[in-house]
């Protein structure tokens, strides 16, 4: 999916270009582009290095571990079909907390910890469970509390106030998270009342 | 001040007083080095990101320069303005799901055409923020434990990329409207 949407980004845009007689705009777009990729890497550095040096610290206070204690109620409704003590719930747990924080890199391997963990309670191994469906559920609609990296990006090009968008961002997350928990929830009482999963 | 300026403005900095005060007078953590060893880590994470960010901003740039942009925003312009929809988001939102940096480099292209205090760049920060990678997730959580039938997860995360894009539309608009 992503190779064709590359593709056709690249070559309609060559195209066109050609089209419109402009085709010198192309070099100067390629090699603009690629600068601008360097030079955002450069800019969300500095935010992602103190970032994750921050949440290092949080971490070793035991913040995120208070976060997930805090949290660890709505897990349980969201999971209801993991065993209380599981150590799935863990990491579940945990996953979410990284997300919350903004921390993508540390949140997949939890995420994926917590697949492996729920595959051990899974009936059936090729098939998703239901906990499973609710955990990517949550993962692709991104709870997010601090979205650091786009500040940092805000701030790079230049934004008055480039914290404007956390209160945006977190009723939006909200708002999206609900809807996909709430749809988790509305296809699988829908495959439950035509007879259970089928091939 | 608004009680949106205010949360704009204190959330962060107080954040950031707290934890490593706590840490050190509550936990006895040596914050300074602990901070350290937890920044040595971004540099990885931000250079793995490079070269999509290039491959993308290359592609995006070609395709706004060459003038394709343009006629793709004129085409859609009738259909999406009455829905408070700016056509310029449109490749974003489309890439969203697909690629969490591509659609990070069209949101730096919008930053860099239209400012990320303008409306659409608001927007654009609102959803990169909101949302997740929906194919990137599928693809390595259920592949990491062999999952084949996915039963009906690849429908909801779509659908809640759809409810992001709409709540990210909703909730600029009344905010920043």
């Amino acid at each position: 999916m992503i190779n064709v949407i590359w593709l056709i980004l690249l070559v309609t845009g060559i195209v066109v270009a050609a089209i419109n007689g402009r085709i010198d705009v192309v070099t100067e777009a390629v090699l603009n582009g690629a600068k601008q990729g360097v030079i955002v890497c450069a800019g969300l550095l500095s935010i992602v290095v103190f970032w994750m040096g921050l949440m290092k610290v949080a971490e070793e206070a035991g913040l995120v571990q208070s976060l997930a204690k805090l949290i660890y109620p709505l897990a349980r409704f969201l999971y209801p079909s993991v065993p209380k003590n599981h150590p799935a719930m863990g990491s579940i747990v945990a996953n979410m907390s990284a997300n919350m924080l903004g921390l993508g890199s540390a949140a997949t391997p939890l995420g994926l910890k917590a697949m492996q963990q729920l595959q051990e309670l899974n009936p059936h191994k090729d098939r998703a469970s239901d906990a499973m469906c609710t955990l990517l559920a949550i993962n692709t609609s991104g709870l997010t509390i601090i979205p650091a990296t786009v500040i940092g990006l805000r701030l790079q090009y230049g934004s008055a106030r480039p914290t404007e968008i956390v209160i945006t961002t977190l009723l939006a997350t909200f708002l999206a998270t609900t809807t996909a928990v709430i749809l988790d929830r509305y296809f699988r009482a829908r495959e439950r009342r035509k007879g259970g999963w089928q091939e | 001040m608004s009680i949106v300026q205010w949360f704009a403005s204190w959330s962060l900095p107080l954040i950031i007083a707290f934890i490593p005060t706590y840490a050190f007078l509550i936990k006895k953590v040596p914050v300074y080095d602990t901070f350290i060893d937890g920044a040595k880590g971004g540099f990885g994470t931000v250079l793995k990101l490079l070269p999509h960010l290039v491959g993308m901003l290359v592609a995006v740039t070609v395709f706004r320069e060459s003038g394709a942009m343009e006629l793709l925003i004129k085409a859609l312009n009738p259909l999406l303005q009455p829905l408070g929809v700016p056509p310029e988001f449109l490749p974003m939102a489309l890439l969203r799901s697909i690629s969490g940096s591509g659609s990070m480099a069209v949101m730096t292209d919008i930053f860099q055409a239209h400012g990320p205090d303008s409306f659409l760049g608001r927007l654009a920060s609102t959803m990169q923020g909101a949302s997740d990678t929906t194919l990137y997730v599928l693809t390595v959580y259920f592949g990491s434990v062999g999952i084949k039938k996915a039963r009906y997860a690849v429908k909801v995360g779509l659908l809640a990329d759809l409810a992001s894009v709409i709540a990210a539309l909703l909730v600029t608009h009344w905010i920043f409207g």
